[in-house]
């Protein structure tokens, strides 16, 4: 049989191929002659043989057959054999063949062998790719050798023990005597390879570092060998660009940290030569940026005085302005880990970050754009906004999800003015609106709705954003939204904050219809559209029959969302057109559920359920004490089955004829919450006057003094609804004409049964003296029957050290507030 | 250089010419200190091979691995010293046999 061909030769065929299926044929040919060759346990060509697989392994294709040939030559006398062999089990072994461990046997024999290049080879391969039960059979021969005098010897035998504690921790233990004179050596090598072992102990036990810490003063040591290295002169074996040995700068700044850690005497042991070293260290090659850069890390994760992180942070701005950008990147990593606890001093970088964003390399504008965030405050809100509206203009899609989110995140929490929330709001709705996400959406109807004055210029610009484009799907969500909620504002052209346009209903129709037709439409998209228009049905006035046909339509939608929704709003126009304004009223404004810092938040005194009129019109299976029930009850007529029953208001007569008894109880009918003993801030069941639900104030309806003793005074002033002539609103206002203030102020009021009344919270319980305030307290008083109206009140409150009370009837009521 | 950035380790692409080298590192490792490792490498190459190119690399490539084992042990280096990684290596290929030797060597 010819002898194998040479590996060149190999290596020179194979570059001959011009197709990958060329090289295929080329590789299974020879192969197929490796594998006969080895099959004949020739001992001449094995290494060439193994070589060879090497190269053909390295490009791709399968050499397992290979493995065993390996140990053969780890087993041979030669060292060309040797070195092929360990190679090759280094390249196609691991532990999780279990050939690997015949080569334990082969190690230690080499472990000790006479030529330490032999040595060399058993602790290179030992070190790489040592399985545990490897290293717990040789670890002992490891340990020897890291006595040894030799350095060219123990500096292997040192990351070999690294490589042994990182597989079998429990070993750790053994190498200890070892390392106590390792710090003495001049030898580069083995100084290095100590310290990174001192450094894997150190961080993977507490004892020993403690251990290190207290009994081998490594501190001192360490501190020594690094003052050394910075001021001995020009050594040419370990010089980089003039700086001497980096590496082991570094290292050992490294073991620096781990050992200054959580400890003050460390850490002002090496206070000094950490400020040493960042001063004086030359940074205008990179290796000395290396080593800046490892300090900086030093300095922030021990306990360093303030000073010093001062001048850290500096030296990371400085970075910021480098024009290599790696070390821009480094730069803006390692700020982003201290901009929480050094807030200000990063602070002081923040432009330079913000130009950042405009650097060309992806990863550095992700740091920038994190790093940007979290610098935002109040203070620099307006200008760091503006960059980052711009950096959403420009970025890439990959950013923009995360850019939105984070510029609402922001905005939400130091937004200087309403008018400029919502502004920023709209900039990133119509800049980047298909990458917002989707929980973005109802937040931010959230927090129109809570922006009560700026309604009317929020529907406008919604409306100018879409009238050009509706596409961007949440943008189109939140505009729907508010466009079903204020259309009519925005026909009425009310707009105070921007020059109002003129739009007709039928524009506006036109506008969501196109939503509703258009294919770029999402199914929810759609349903928000639909509802919108159902809402407009009682916002406009000249186009409700236009409504009504759009929503029958889509009564045989496709679509079952749609369809459904149709259909419901359908039978509203039909059976219960008298329920459909009151159900399709401007919704309350809602309670944050996140607060954070200072927005304004508008409270309601209640929580209203969001989902009223989004979704179907109220079944029975909604729970009692449900505000929306209470509204329906309250609008009251005869032809609604009672859909829940309230708190029963039957009361049984007193001896005092049809007004009840007020002395043990009250009948505040209304609210489910009732208790005998009276509650006086019963859960209203309409929100408060923020949100008038009777949008027009009856006119002339004259007030009434209904109470005036002792120098408290209550007067009554009444609204009737245009929706609902059963109910009458009575404010009353509580005055005070004594030197001395009224506190605990409690006002009760009954009824007749033929009434109910509800109570909402009073303004305060303090009436101040001299009448320079009032309490004031809605009531609401629901009065089918249309009977004359009556009250009995009865009041408590507390003056001149004394508790008062008082009781009175109230019989002066006008006519026009109850017929 | 570019990077991108796994969960647990870092992938560093220095280029040197035409030649692209990839490297895979841990989170509390000096990134700076990666570039230099990997251009001290390179130093140890062009040494060995006097003015290395593509192809001493290609057509050598068991020295390649021979002089990255003298550099690097287990993913940490073991000497900072050009001089003595070299020679080492310049050492270790004396102890190589030459064909004479290894024909008549017996072999276990």
């Amino acid at each position: 049989m010819p002898a194998p061909i040479r590996l060149r030769e190999l290596i020179r065929t194979i570059r001959t191929a011009r197709t990958q299926a060329e090289e295929r044929e080329m590789i299974q040919k020879e192969c197929a002659a490796i594998r006969s060759s080895f099959r004949e346990e020739d001992n001449t060509y094995r290494c060439r043989n193994v070589a060879k697989l090497l190269y053909m392994h390295m490009l791709g294709y399968p050499a397992h057959f290979g493995q065993l040939e390996c140990l053969k030559l780890i087993a041979s006398q030669k060292f060309t054999d040797k070195r092929i062999g360990y190679l090759g089990a280094m390249l196609l072994l691991d532990e999780r063949q279990d050939v690997h461990l015949l080569m334990t046997n082969c190690i230690k024999n080499d472990l000790n062998h006479s030529t330490q290049y032999v040595q060399g080879l058993a602790l290179c391969t030992l070190g790489c790719m040592g399985s545990s039960e490897m290293c717990r059979d040789l670890a002992g021969e490891v340990e020897k050798l890291l006595k040894t005098s030799n350095s060219y010897l123990r500096k292997k035998a040192a990351l070999c023990a690294v490589h042994v504690i990182r597989k079998v921790p429990e070993l750790m233990e053994m190498f200890l005597p070892a390392t106590k004179n390792l710090l003495n050596e001049k030898n580069h090598g083995v100084l290095h390879t100590s310290v990174v072992l001192l450094t894997e102990m150190c961080e993977r036990s507490p004892d020993m570092l403690a251990h290190f810490r207290k009994n081998e003063k490594l501190v001192p040591q360490l501190v020594r060998i690094l003052k050394n290295l910075i001021m001995s002169g020009y050594s040419p074996e370990h010089d980089v660009s003039g700086i001497s040995d980096p590496f082991l700068q570094v290292r050992i700044l490294r073991l620096l940290r781990i050992l200054g850690r959580n400890d003050d005497d460390s850490s002002e042991a090496m206070n000094d030569i950490l400020a040493q070293v960042a001063t004086n260290t030359e940074t205008s090659k990179n290796v000395g940026n290396a080593i800046l850069y490892e300090t900086v890390l030093t300095i922030m994760d021990i306990k360093s005085e303030s000073g010093l992180r001062v001048l850290a942070i500096n030296i990371l701005g400085r970075f910021l302005l480098n024009n290599d950008k790696n070390i821009r990147y480094v730069a803006l990593t390692s700020l982003l880990k201290t901009v929480q606890t050094d807030h200000n001093a990063v602070q002081r970088h923040r432009s330079t970050i913000v130009d950042c964003l405009k650097d060309l390399d992806v990863s550095i504008k992700r740091r920038a754009m994190e790093l940007s965030f979290a610098l935002v405050n109040g203070n620099n809100v307006r200008g760091m906004m503006k960059e980052l509206l711009y950096f959403l203009d420009s970025c890439e899609p990959e950013f923009k999800a995360d850019c939105a989110s984070g510029i609402f995140l922001a905005a939400e929490k130091y937004a200087p003015s309403k008018r400029w929330h919502i502004d920023t709001i709209m900039r990133v709705l119509t800049t980047a609106g298909s990458y917002v996400r989707d929980d973005a959406v109802p937040n931010l109807i959230q927090l129109i709705t809570n922006s009560v004055e700026m309604h009317a210029y929020t529907v406008q610009r919604l409306y100018k954003a879409i009238l050009g484009d509706y596409s961007q799907q949440p943008l189109v969500q939140v505009a729907s939204w508010c466009i079903g909620e204020y259309g009519d504002l925005l026909v009425s052209g009310q707009c105070e904050e921007e020059e109002p346009i003129q739009v007709t209903e039928d524009e506006v129709l036109d506008i969501l219809e196109s939503v509703l037709i258009s294919n770029m439409s999402a199914s929810v998209t759609r349903g928000y559209a639909l509802t919108a228009i159902m809402k407009l049905s009682t916002r406009f006035t000249c186009t409700v029959n236009r409504i009504k046909k759009v929503v029958s339509i889509y009564g045989s939608s496709i679509d079952v969302e749609l369809q459904q929704r149709a259909v419901e709003y359908n039978a509203l126009f039909k059976k219960y057109d008298h329920m459909r304004p009151a159900l399709l009223e401007r919704m309350p404004v809602m309670e944050k559920v996140t607060t954070n810092g200072p927005t304004e938040i508008v409270q309601t005194n209640g929580e209203t359920e969001t989902a009223v009129l989004e979704t179907k019109p109220p079944h029975s299976g909604l729970q009692p004490g449900s505000q929306a029930n209470d509204l329906l009850d309250l609008l009251g007529g005869n032809d609604i089955t009672p859909v829940i029953p309230t708190a029963p208001t039957s009361k049984p007569a007193s001896a005092g004829g049809e007004l009840l008894d007020l002395l043990g109880d009250l009948n505040l009918t209304g609210s489910p919450v009732s208790a005998p003993a009276p509650q006086i801030s019963q859960p209203p069941f309409l929100p408060d006057s923020s949100q008038p639900l009777f949008n027009d104030i009856a006119a002339g309806i004259p007030s009434i003094t209904a109470y005036n003793k002792n120098g408290l005074k209550i007067d009554f002033s009444f609204e009737r609804s245009n929706t609902n002539p059963s109910v009458t609103v009575i404010t009353i206002q509580a005055s005070n004409s004594t030197e001395l203030d009224m506190t605990d102020f409690v006002f009760q009021a009954a009824v007749p049964k033929t009434f109910q009344l509800q109570l909402l919270s009073p303004s305060s319980s303090v009436i101040p003296a001299f009448n320079s305030g009032t309490i004031t307290q809605v009531i609401k008083v629901l009065n089918p029957q249309k009977q004359q109206l009556r009250m009995r009140i009865k009041l408590t409150y507390n003056h001149k050290g004394s508790a008062m009370q008082d009781l009175a009837e109230v019989n002066n009521f006008p006519p026009q507030s109850w017929q | 250089v570019c990077s991108c950035s796994l969960s647990c380790f870092c992938l560093y692409f220095p280029r040197y010419a035409s030649l692209y080298f990839c490297c895979a590192i841990e989170d509390q490792d000096n990134e700076l200190l990666t570039l230099e490792v990997v251009h001290r490498y390179v130093e140890l190459l062009d040494r060995y091979f006097g003015n290395v190119c593509e192809l001493d690399i290609i057509f050598n490539f068991e020295k390649a691995y021979f002089i990255l084992d003298e550099f690097i042990i287990g993913g940490e280096v073991q000497d900072t010293s050009k001089r003595s990684a070299v020679k080492a290596i310049e050492d270790s290929d004396m102890l190589q046999e030459t064909v004479e030797e290894y024909m008549n060597k017996p072999a276990f």
